[in-house]
C-alpha cells in the first residue's frame, strides 16, 4: 500500500517516477506472459488467460540515480469482446500493444488497438509495439507470418517504439520496457494518482472500529 | 469469439452500479459470471457522459448546430446522470475498501453541505454544522436552541437501542421521532434541518412513524460519522464522475474471471418450467464485423429494471435538471462542490429539493465550470419546471439546462425466487448510495440465500503482484 501513487521525488540527486502502463492486443498473443517475464522473470506455457491481478508493478533503474516504476494494468480479459472501460485508458502514460508474429491477423488487431489508444488515451502517450513469440520462428522460420520489416515500417510511420520479443526466452523483454522508460518525460511526469495530498484527495481506508476519526494517513 | 462458456452461474444484465457491485462480489466468491449490456458503454443509468453525448441525449439544440463545441474538449466532461454523492462512512465506501476497488479510483471530499431556510426573496443558505464549533457559530439556531441541539446530539451519540437506560424514559418501540424532538424541546426549524439535512429524509413522514426513532437516530449518526471521517462535509466523490464506480467493480469482476460483453442484446430468455435456464443473445460489432449470435445456460439472472419491463412497477417519478454553470453557488463560500438541500416545508412542498454541485476540482469539467443537478420527486403531472424553480433560484445564471420528462423509478414486482430472475431498483431520489447498497444486499440475499459479507473479501486474495 505504501508504494502506490508516489510523485516524482528527488532525494539528493536521485529521481523516482511512477507511470501507468496498459497492455493491449488480441487474446492469446502473450500480453500477460510478457509482463510475467518482466515482473517475475517467469514463463508458463500453459497458463490460462489473464494475470488475475489488479496491476503488477516493476521498477527499473535507468542509471545510478534514476528509477522508473511501472504500474502495469492487464486487460483482465475485457478486451476479448471489446468491452474495455474508459477507466483502463485513463491517465495511462504508456502502452504496450502486442501481436503474435506467427498470426497475420494479430498485427491488424494491434493497429486497431493503436487507433483506439489515440482516440481514448492521453495525447502524449508513449506506445510500443511488441511482436511476440520470437522463439517460435527461431526454431521454425517458416512459422513467421509478419516480417520484421513490415512491422518496423508501420511502427515508424505511426511513431511507435518497436521490438520483436519472446516472453518464453526473455529476448528483448527488458529492452522493451527500458526503451519505454527512457522515452517517458521523467521531469514533468505526474504520478498516475496524486491521491491524498496532491489535489486534496482522500484515501479510503477501513474504518478503525470504535473511533470516529480516521482519515489521517496511518503509514 | 468462440469461447463463451456453455453455462454460467449468473448472467448479469446492465452495467449500472448495483449490477457491477454484485458481479464483482459474486466473481470474487468464485461464481462464473457473464455480464452483458445492450449499450456500448458501462454504467447504464449510472454512467457519466461527455457534453456532446448529453446534448444529443436531451436533443436541446437545432439541427446542424454543435453547441458543445463552445465548451472545450468534449472528453474533459464527465457529467453524471444520477445526482448522488457517497457518504464517507456509508456502506458503498465500506464495499469499495473491502474489495480494494479503491485502487482504481481517486476520491475527493465534497466541500460543504448546505441547507436553505425560508423561500423566495427571504431565502438564506446556511452550512449544516460539521462539528460543535460550527454548530455554535451557526446562523441556523438561536443561543438557547443551540444548547438544546447540543444535548440532543450528545444523546444521539450515546444512544443504544438495546439499553433502555439510554432512552430518556421513552419507549423506543412505540414512540415517534416527534416524541423525541418534544423531549428535547427542539424548535420546528431545528427539526427541519435535523430530519432533512442530517437524517436526509425527503419527506416529513418519518416524524409520526411509531417505532421509527431508532432508524432516524441511526441516520443522524451516519451523517455525523461521515462528517467526522474527513471533515468539511459527509460526502466524497470520485474523480471523473460517478461512472467510474461501475467500471471499477466491473474490472474487479473481470479479474476474478467475469466475462464482459457490451453492445449485446438479449433476444430470448429460456425457461425450464418456471425458472430461467438460459439466454439467446447477439453481440453487435462496432468494427463492422458481422454480429455474433450465441446462447448459454445460466442458473440465475440479475438485471436492471429495463431488461424486464413486464416484471417491474413504477413507484415514483424523479424530476431532475442538469445545469452547467460558470460560477459557484451564492452563499456557499465559493465551494468547488456542495450539496444544498431545500427542505419541503420551506417551499410548500411534500418532498425536498436537492442540489448537487461538482466542478473541475473533480475532473468532471474544464476549469471554471460547475455542474449542478437539481432534483426532487414529482408532485404534479405537469409544471415540472415550476417544481424545480426554488432550486434554479439558488443557481443564479445558468449556461445550459438539460431537463427531460420525469424519470420513472422502478422496483421489481416479485422477489425473484420463483423464476430466479433478480431485478434491481432504479436509483432513487436520495442524495447518496445507501439505498443502492441496501438493494445490493437485498438482491444478494434473495439470489444466494444468505447475507453478503464483504468484510474480509480481500483476505486470501492477492490483487497486486509482489515486486
Amino acid at each position: 500500500m505504501a508504494s502506490r501513487g508516489q510523485p516524482v521525488s528527488r532525494v539528493g540527486t536521485a529521481r523516482f517516477a511512477q507511470f501507468k502502463l496498459v497492455l493491449l492486443g488480441e487474446s492469446a498473443v502473450g500480453k500477460s506472459s510478457i509482463v510475467l517475464r518482466f515482473v517475475k522473470d517467469q514463463f508458463d506455457s500453459y497458463r490460462e488467460s489473464t494475470i488475475g491481478a489488479a496491476f503488477l508493478t516493476q521498477t527499473i533503474s535507468l542509471d545510478d540515480h534514476t528509477t522508473v516504476k511501472f504500474e502495469i494494468w492487464d486487460t483482465a480479459g475485457q478486451e476479448r469482446y471489446k468491452s474495455l472501460a474508459p477507466m483502463y485508458y485513463r491517465n495511462a502514460n504508456c502502452a504496450v500493444v502486442v501481436y503474435d508474429i506467427t498470426q497475420a491477423s494479430s498485427l491488424d488487431k494491434a493497429k486497431q488497438w493503436v487507433k483506439e489508444l489515440q482516440r481514448q488515451a492521453n495525447e502524449n502517450i508513449i506506445i510500443a509495439l511488441a511482436g511476440n513469440k520470437l522463439d517460435l520462428v527461431t526454431e521454425q522460420p517458416d512459422k513467421r507470418a509478419i516480417t520484421t520489416a513490415d512491422a518496423e515500417a508501420y511502427s515508424r510511420e505511426a511513431g511507435l517504439l518497436f521490438f520483436e520479443t519472446s516472453a518464453k526466452t526473455a529476448e528483448n523483454v527488458r529492452e522493451l520496457f527500458t526503451s519505454i522508460a527512457k522515452k517517458l518525460p521523467l521531469d514533468q511526469a505526474g504520478p498516475r494518482n496524486p491521491r491524498s495530498g496532491g489535489r486534496g484527495g482522500v484515501e479510503l481506508r477501513p474504518e478503525a472500529p470504535g473511533t470516529q476519526t480516521g482519515g489521517a494517513c496511518q503509514c | 469469439m468462440d469461447d463463451i462458456a456453455p453455462e454460467y452461474d449468473v448472467v448479469v444484465l446492465g452495467t449500472g452500479l448495483t449490477e457491477c457491485v454484485l458481479s464483482g462480489v459474486l466473481s470474487v466468491k468464485g461464481k462464473k459470471v457473464l455480464h452483458i449490456d445492450r449499450n456500448d458503454h458501462y454504467g447504464g443509468e449510472a454512467a457519466s457522459v461527455n457534453i456532446e453525448t448529453l446534448f444529443k441525449k436531451y436533443g436541446n439544440f437545432n439541427k446542424g448546430e454543435e453547441p458543445w463545441k463552445k465548451y472545450g474538449r468534449v472528453n474533459d466532461w464527465n457529467i453524471d446522470l444520477v445526482p448522488k454523492l457517497l457518504m464517507s462512512s456509508g456502506e458503498l465506501t465500506n464495499i469499495l475498501v473491502s474489495t480494494d476497488v479503491t485502487r482504481y479510483l481517486e476520491f475527493k471530499q465534497v466541500a460543504g453541505s448546505y441547507v436553505q431556510q425560508g423561500a423566495g426573496s427571504k431565502a438564506t443558505v446556511a452550512k449544516v454544522p460539521s462539528d460543535a464549533g460550527e454548530a455554535l457559530r451557526s446562523s441556523l439556531m438561536g443561543i438557547f436552541e443551540k444548547r438544546r441541539m447540543k444535548s440532543f446530539i450528545e444523546w444521539v451519540g450515546t444512544f443504544n437501542g438495546a439499553d433502555s437506560a439510554s432512552h430518556k424514559g421513552l419507549s423506543m418501540g412505540a414512540c415517534t421521532m416527534k416524541d423525541v424532538y418534544d423531549k428535547f424541546g427542539l424548535e420546528p426549524g431545528t427539526r427541519d434541518f435535523i430530519g432533512h439535512a442530517m437524517a436526509l429524509y425527503q419527506t416529513d413522514d418519518y416524524i409520526t412513524e411509531k417505532g421509527g426513532a431508532p432508524t432516524a437516530i441511526e441516520r443522524i449518526r451516519l451523517y455525523g460519522n461521515s462528517v467526522s471521517r474527513y471533515g468539511k462535509s459527509p460526502y466524497i466523490y470520485p474523480l471523473y464522475g460517478l461512472g467510474e464506480l461501475p467500471q471499477g467493480f466491473a474490472r474487479l469482476s473481470a479479474i476474478y474471471g467475469g466475462t464482459y460483453m457490451l453492445n449485446t442484446t438479449v433476444d430470448e430468455f429460456e425457461y425450464d418450467g418456471s425458472k430461467v435456464a438460459g439466454i439467446k443473445a447477439t453481440m453487435e460489432d462496432r468494427g463492422g464485423d458481422a454480429p455474433m449470435k450465441f446462447s448459454t445456460k445460466c442458473k440465475k439472472i440479475i438485471a436492471d429494471p429495463s431488461y424486464f419491463p413486464g416484471k417491474v412497477q413504477v413507484t415514483g417519478q424523479l424530476l431532475k435538471a442538469i445545469c452547467i454553470l460558470n460560477h459557484p453557488l451564492v452563499g456557499t463560500d465559493n465551494s468547488d462542490s456542495v450539496q444544498l438541500i431545500i427542505p419541503q416545508s420551506q417551499v410548500g412542498r411534500k418532498h425536498d429539493i436537492y442540489i448537487a454541485v461538482v466542478s473541475s476540482a473533480h475532473s468532471v469539467c474544464p476549469k471554471g465550470y460547475y455542474i449542478a443537478i437539481v432534483s426532487t420527486i414529482a408532485e404534479t403531472t405537469a409544471n415540472h419546471h415550476l417544481e424545480l424553480a426554488p432550486g434554479f433560484e439558488r443557481l443564479g445564471r445558468i449556461e445550459e439546462k438539460f431537463m427531460g420528462p420525469p424519470t420513472p423509478l422502478y422496483s421489481p414486482l416479485e422477489s425473484g425466487v420463483n423464476d430466479n430472475i433478480f431485478i434491481s431498483k432504479s436509483y432513487d431520489a436520495t442524495s447518496h448510495f445507501e439505498t443502492t447498497t441496501d438493494d445490493v444486499r437485498d438482491i444478494y440475499r434473495r439470489a444466494e440465500g444468505h447475507d453478503l459479507v464483504v468484510e474480509g473479501l480481500r483476505e486470501g486474495t492477492n490483487l497486486v503482484g509482489d515486486e
